[in-house]
């Protein structure tokens, strides 16, 4: 086993047991804090893939925005940071058989892959992985189309939420 | 290649001779080597920093028409040491009802998130960290995990006023990153790239002459997120005691407050090395690189400085202010900014040649002054309308007191 394998394992292992954490632990904070556990491994993966815009942007959107959102949220909105009731609800079995399905489809399909035996390219000596990144997302060629479609969902996301928060009795927002 | 043209390689090399001397396989001395280099780099920040808790008191004396620490040493120099002391022998105390795990990780949060800052600071031409291409990007992600421990400290503290300054402090700086990242792509515009070796390279002419309102915003953006006066929400002594950090005592607290200090002092480096050259000084910095540090190190307390005489001059904006403030002002200036600013370069490329670089450098000047005044004009007018709204006489109220 190379160096890079022994961390690989390493960090799935935490990312993996964070992941469960989250869904098990009772106090809604916690879960939240391990929840960034869990977002922090995915990042650290991406740098050991050598995405580097990748591992970055994981930390500055889902860390330093939406967990905080989240932590702001419970926060917020509950009195009693420990979860009460039961942690399944009677669905439970239809959750599972499809995170089986999934799992089972996703080993079934990555059997047939002759990507796992092989290495990684390396990428030669001048080689900007974000300037071909961007060059990707802002040419006609590339995916200019996609992002804009994006950028136009996510416009449309902040426009309702603006006018789920407004007030139409007072004509503003304001009290 | 001598100690003093390129002191970080030659000491790696002679390491590495000792070490394979000794039958160590290269990788392993590799590795050990890259610990002891950010051992050596963090001890070192430490030592600064205990010089910055002298250096914050003198100036904040000097503002307050004080002497400052003066008893111990020669100007007081041993004042922070004892400090130290001071706060390492201090009882410490959890509170009740704290939640242990968290309470204890907020404040080794709150220091990693400034110290592994210096990873990306070039210091000179032959010493950086990781010259990471997404260097610009890597300040906003540390400044994110800063965010964390504040709310992790302020929840997991188990009081009201922890837990309030912590979500003012959190609103603050989830709002300002914006118009800082937006500030930090001009000099990503500029030097065409992230990494902030390439930035510096590319400041032949100091990025603040091309983009004086990015270094304003920057600088303002900056002091935000450091959460300094005026924006010292989380602290607010008058209603909220101490904010975040209240119930931390002995060196726990020492960590935020250290913290705190390395985190202006970094900013002040990453306002220098965003704007004002970094280590480059009219050629210095090729002459050695310990001149570049010395250079680099004098740019950065500046930048401390002037973060400092913002500080102890101006008083506590309100909160619904100054998030009024960030958004409706600064946000939409800093996108309008790296508009003109992705515009003007692109129109402006062709003069980018030794012989009319001063059209360009004026070019750009002026398209920063013409959209400051503009900003400048839009906020007066309607803070005078605000004015005359909120002074207008109330009929109601009028009546009742006549």
């Amino acid at each position: 086993m190379t160096a890079d394998q022994i961390v690989f394992i390493i960090v799935a292992l935490v990312t993996l047991g964070a992941g469960v954490m989250v869904v098990t632990t009772r106090n809604l904070v916690h879960a939240a804090l391990w929840l960034v556990a869990t977002l922090f491994g995915v990042a650290v993966t991406y740098a050991l893939l050598h995405a580097n815009f990748l591992a970055v942007v994981q930390v500055v959107v889902y860390i330093g925005a939406i967990a905080i959102l989240f932590i702001f949220a419970v926060m917020l909105t509950r009195k009693d940071m420990r979860d009460q009731g039961p942690q399944m609800n009677r669905n439970w079995w239809l959750g599972a058989l499809l995170a089986v399905a999934t799992f089972g489809g996703l080993f079934f399909l990555l059997q047939g892959w002759n990507g796992m035996s092989k290495t990684a390219a390396v990428y030669p000596s001048g080689f900007d992985a974000v300037a071909e990144l961007g060059n990707a997302l802002t040419s006609p060629a590339g995916y200019v189309l996609p992002f804009e479609v994006a950028s136009v969902l996510l416009v449309a996301a902040l426009v309702g939420a603006v006018y789920v928060a407004f007030n139409p009795r007072n004509g503003d927002s304001r009290k | 290649m001598s100690f003093w043209n390129d002191p970080l390689k030659v000491a790696a090399d002679w390491l590495m001779g000792i070490f394979t001397g000794w039958g160590m396989p290269e990788l392993l001395a590799q590795i050990l080597i890259g610990f002891l280099g950010v051992f050596i780099l963090i001890a070192l920040l430490m030592v600064v920093d205990i010089l910055l808790v002298w250096v914050e008191r003198k100036v904040v004396a000097r503002f307050q028409d004080r002497i400052g620490p003066n008893r111990l040493g020669p100007f007081g120099l041993i004042q922070p040491f004892a400090d130290i002391i001071k706060l390492l022998i201090k009882e410490d105390i959890t509170p009740a009802g704290a939640d242990k795990v968290v309470y204890n990780i907020a404040p080794m949060l709150s220091m990693m998130s400034v110290l592994i800052l210096w990873a990306v600071v070039p210091l000179a031409p032959t010493m950086l960290g990781v010259d990471l291409n997404i260097g610009v990007l890597y300040i906003i992600a540390a400044g994110a995990i800063g965010t964390l421990s504040i709310i992790m400290g302020g929840w997991s503290s188990n009081n009201k006023f922890a837990l309030i300054g912590a979500f003012r402090q959190v609103a603050v700086m989830v709002s300002f990153e914006i118009p800082m990242l937006a500030t930090l792509l001009i000099p990503t515009i500029l030097a065409g790239s992230m990494g902030t070796a390439a930035i510096v390279e590319g400041q032949s002419i100091w990025y603040v002459l091309l983009s004086p309102l990015g270094a304003l915003i920057f600088l303002v953006a900056a002091i935000a997120e450091l959460g300094r006066s005026p924006f010292d929400m989380a602290e607010g002594e008058s209603e909220l005691v101490s904010g975040y950090n209240i119930e931390y005592s002995g060196m726990k607290f020492g960590m935020f407050y250290a913290g705190e200090l390395l985190h202006a002092f970094t900013f002040g480096g990453f306002l220098a090395i965003m704007f004002f050259g970094g280590y480059r000084f009219f050629g210095l910095e090729k002459v050695s690189p310990f001149l570049a540090i010395a250079v680099l190190l004098f740019k950065a307390f500046i930048g401390y400085w002037i973060i400092m005489w913002v500080k102890y001059t101006l008083m506590r904006i309100r909160i619904d202010h100054m998030l009024g403030f960030n958004w409706k002002f600064l946000t939409p200036l800093a996108f309008a900014l790296i508009i003109v600013t992705g515009l003007m370069n692109a129109l402006l490329a062709d003069f980018r040649t030794p012989e009319t670089m001063w059209i360009y450098v004026l070019g750009m000047f002026l398209s920063n002054l013409l959209l400051g005044w503009g900003a400048l004009e839009i906020a007066r007018s309607y803070s005078r309308r605000e004015r005359a709204r909120v002074e207008a006489p109330k009929p109601v109220v009028e009546t009742a007191h006549h």
